[in-house]
């Protein structure tokens, strides 16, 4: 089964505020304002980690999610930030275009 | 024999910058647009004009790009080129004023956003030396906010919004850039007490709002012209300071002069001195 690699685009701005993170799309301008645990998810997008292992120690230990749906909801976000131009995802290590 | 120079230095925000022509034309037009806003001080940034005659009216937006410390700005009526790391740029343009107020206004959003400033899409006045801003869409009613404020209010702007950070506070400054009310803006400052977000309704009502609303309704509103994600990086941070720092707030409003009786009775920031 292969696994699913997440990065930040380059093209996005990003700022923690109040425990969620604003993301903006420079291209397009526009806004999103992730939730806490999309903002754990967001804040492990380094290319590196597998999108399991980053659903497993930021998502399941800090927010007592049950792994199967935590699992699902994550790809949901993933594929979703990705038709948005906010996060990378492919089967192989990416290199993270942004800094933390 | 070289073409003498003329220059007239405008100073918008606080920020002086030598508009230089050979065009005596040209010239008088700045002195009489931006009259208010003419100053004796050392200009900080300074624009060359070749002025070109007069193209066909365009609908083009305006694009611009930066390599490096260079950015170039295009739209149909204008080319310009301005090196943020040297203050300098060139600019050609046709004589019309109104080409010449776009220039102006990207060139400040690109020099305020190194200073964790932005021009934003608000109208402001001045209240017992306080500034209060009303920011929204085209037709939201920014105009109509100046038109009904009391003689009391100073009017720094019905349109286009100047703010810059400085250690203590952020503060607004008057500008020449006009919307509906065809009337500039006096050359005056005050610190920001609120920034409200309008909206038309049957009633006159202040609304609290989460800062992440607030922010988005910002970066909706700031005049930003560049698909760069280091200029909007930092618009974003700006916007999430300015949020953190200046109260920011929903005025539902019904179109008469009593809204300002509830504008001013929000206390905002305590005054700087």
């Amino acid at each position: 089964m292969s696994e699913t690699y997440i990065a930040r685009s380059s093209a996005i701005a990003a700022r923690l505020l109040a425990g969620e993170m604003l993301v903006m799309n420079s291209a397009n301008s526009t806004f999103f304002t992730l939730n806490e645990v999309a903002t754990a998810i967001w804040q492990a997008a380094d290319g590196k980690t597998p999108l399991r292992n980053i659903v497993r120690d930021n998502v399941c230990e800090q927010f007592e999610v049950e792994p199967g749906q935590a699992q699902a909801d994550a790809e949901q976000l993933v594929t979703e930030l990705s038709e948005h131009g906010i996060l990378l995802i492919s089967d192989h290590p990416l290199t993270s275009e942004t800094a933390s | 024999m070289a073409t003498p120079k003329h220059v007239a230095c405008v100073e918008i925000g606080g920020t002086p910058i030598s508009l230089c022509t050979s065009d005596g034309f040209f010239l008088s037009m700045v002195e009489q647009r931006y009259e208010p806003f003419l100053s004796t001080a050392r200009a900080r940034f300074q624009l060359e004009f070749e002025i070109i005659e007069a193209t066909a009216a365009t609908d083009d937006d305006v694009r611009v790009h930066r390599h490096g410390s260079e950015w170039q700005i295009t739209r149909g009526d204008f080319l310009a080129r301005w090196n943020s790391r040297t203050g300098t740029g060139f600019v050609r343009q046709n004589a019309n004023p109104y080409s010449l107020d776009s220039v102006l206004r990207i060139l400040h959003s690109l020099i305020l956003a190194e200073q964790g400033g932005f021009l934003l899409h608000a109208a402001s006045g001045i209240c017992k030396e306080r500034a209060y801003l009303f920011s929204g869409v085209s037709g939201a009613g920014k105009t109509t906010m100046t038109r009904i404020a009391p003689p009391d209010v100073r009017l720094l702007t019905d349109e286009i919004s100047y703010i810059r950070r400085f250690d203590d506070a952020y503060v607004a400054f008057g500008t020449p850039f006009a919307g509906e009310l065809a009337k500039a803006g006096e050359n005056c400052k005050a610190p920001i007490a609120c920034l409200f977000f309008l909206e038309k309704g049957p009633e006159n009502r202040i609304e609290e709002m989460p800062s992440t609303e607030a922010v988005r309704r910002l970066m909706r509103n700031i005049l930003f012209f560049a698909e760069d994600p280091d200029l909007v990086n930092k618009l974003l941070a700006s916007a999430c300071d300015f949020v953190d720092q200046v109260p920011t707030r929903l005025l539902r409003f019904y179109p008469d002069a009593r809204v300002w009786n509830h504008i001013r009775q929000v206390e905002g920031v305590p005054l700087h001195v």
